[in-house]
């Protein structure tokens, strides 16, 4: 097979999952239904486009494939699927089933973990394997928990539907929460020899760029789409050649995706001018910040500080926020500063094991010339982290003491 | 048309220790609930506190109900609804989901047709 047709179905999967299992499940009303017919259009590209050629709208051929497949499945099965609760699809307005299918995945009926699970696999189009990997599963406990949640949308018929508008802002920071959390687990990966899952960052951007284009006028999601691509425009200069941890002082500022953080920047910027500002929007003023940095050195600490005051309040005093804003203050103020704003937090039940507190304390003890206390703090963050990378940088920092 | 169950679970010290005007405002809000819900509402008591409850397992009746628990199950109601969604929307009206101490679980109810 060649590589194109190879690189045009990954570019069709990439672009048109979604749009092919949510028009799926209108006809078939059953997600598993849907999902097993939409990955099979997608084995039928790699056996027909070969042959025949790429077609000309690969979206359109794929979900006539599946749509087949569905009426095909549905005829032999009507005795047996008919006694099993159905999707339940309402009539409902104009709208995109992308959207349909991404509300009704993080439903507030689902728990946390059932909504990103549910988002990457049916919506991200992400293997069951594959979601099993990111978040640390084994795979049948990752089919399982699949399995359950499919069978509560069906069984407590959650409404495959957008919400309406007076819960729409509840229900979108949901989604929103959702997409950041795939975007998160793969930016720096919990466990394991890499430190980014390109596969996972990816979907969660382009996850959010399609929210986005179906939701141009909220500000929320393009204050969203703005973190992550500003975020994301860094992730390049973030690990060095070797396969090192490289932190934002040391990193090649011209290796950073200026394109990507000037579409971010307008987006928040345009963000920030229709609506107060949420929770992502300020954390996205924050990243562009740094992003616009010159240099390491010339980094606005002042204006960093101030960001992470107003996030405070916006998270109810976040012990994570307390955190990287007690190392902002570090930065603006000196090392003995950071170290003093970081003291109240060693007792916060929230970061007892959170590799990150006792690092930044190692950083400014470090800087102090503390040296055997900064040993013991490494030597704690050390036996709190599983990210291979970061161990080998905390290793590494602890060595040069 | 689908069957959902309300549980209605709260501590029920706190509901006999309602001030007359709080018991006026809580018995407004159900009375809410149901206009609201119309002929969606297919039944519903109040349940009389878990200590006058008698459970029976295997051989042994025994005093109280089947968990001890500090917030017991203090009334229900049977609803026909389309969907998740309207049910939720109804459900939010109920007293018991604002209070601290109580809360409402929303149960499918098995459809044998």
């Amino acid at each position: 097979m060649t590589a194109e047709i190879v690189a045009a179905v990954a570019e069709a999967h990439r672009r048109d999952w979604a749009q092919v299992l949510a028009t799926t499940a209108r006809v078939t009303r059953d997600l598993d239904l849907a999902e097993e017919c939409t990955q099979d259009a997608y084995a039928q590209a790699l056996a027909v486009w070969p042959r025949d050629g790429v077609p000309s709208r690969p979206g359109a051929w794929l979900t006539r494939v599946a749509r087949n497949r569905a009426l095909d499945e549905m005829r032999r099965e009507a005795a047996f699927r008919r006694r099993l609760p159905l999707l339940v699809t309402p009539p409902d307005g104009p709208g995109d089933d992308r959207l349909r299918l991404i509300f009704t995945c993080c439903h507030p009926a689902l728990s946390r973990e059932a909504q990103v699970a549910l988002t990457a696999r049916l919506v991200c189009g992400l293997s069951t394997y594959e979601v099993a990997r990111a978040f640390l599963l084994p795979e049948p406990t990752m089919a399982a928990r699949l399995t359950r949640a499919k069978k509560k949308i069906a069984t407590a018929r959650i409404p495959y539907r957008t919400p309406d508008p007076d819960e729409m802002g509840s229900r979108l920071d949901t989604v929103l929460e959702v997409v950041h959390l795939l975007y998160t687990t793969g930016h720096t990966a919990p466990i394991g020899p890499v430190l980014i899952r390109a596969d996972l960052t990816a979907s969660a951007i382009h996850l959010a760029r399609t929210l986005h284009l179906l939701m141009p006028r909220s500000a929320a999601v393009a204050a969203l789409l703005a973190l992550l691509l500003v975020t994301d425009a860094r992730s390049a200069a973030r690990v060095s050649a070797s396969g090192a941890l490289v932190l934002l002082p040391d990193q090649d500022r011209s290796r950073w995706n200026h394109p990507q953080i000037a579409e971010g920047v307008a987006l928040l910027t345009d963000s920030l001018r229709r609506e107060a500002p949420t929770r992502f929007a300020v954390e996205a003023a924050i990243a562009a910040v740094h992003a616009e940095s010159p240099s390491w050195e010339r980094t606005d600490w002042p204006e960093i500080v101030g960001l992470y005051d107003v996030l405070l309040r916006l998270t109810g005093e976040s012990p994570v926020v307390a955190l990287n804003r007690a190392v902002a203050v570090g930065f603006r103020d000196g090392p003995q500063a950071g170290l003093d704003a970081l003291a109240p937090l060693t007792a916060e039940p929230a970061l007892a094991t959170y590799a990150y507190l006792a690092a930044a304390r190692a950083d400014f003890l470090r800087l102090l010339g503390r040296r055997p206390e900064a040993a013991a703090a490494y030597d704690e963050a050390l036996t709190l982290t599983d990210n291979e990378v970061e161990r080998a940088f905390l290793a590494a920092r602890r060595g040069s003491l | 048309m689908p069957k959902y169950t309300l549980l209605i679970y709260g501590d029920s010290a706190q509901w006999e220790a309602l001030t007359g005007e709080e018991r006026r405002a809580h018995d407004a809000a159900h009375a809410e609930f149901r206009t609201a819900a119309g002929d969606r509402v297919i039944g519903g008591q109040e349940l009389e506190p878990a200590p006058t409850a008698t459970t029976l397992r295997g051989s042994v009746t025994s005093d109280g109900p089947f968990l001890e628990t500090k917030e017991a199950l203090g009334g229900f109601y049977l609803l026909e609804a389309a969907d998740l969604d309207e049910v939720l929307a109804l459900a939010k009206l109920l007293p018991e989901v604002r209070a601290a101490h109580s809360g409402v679980e929303i149960r499918p109810v098995v459809d044998h047709g």
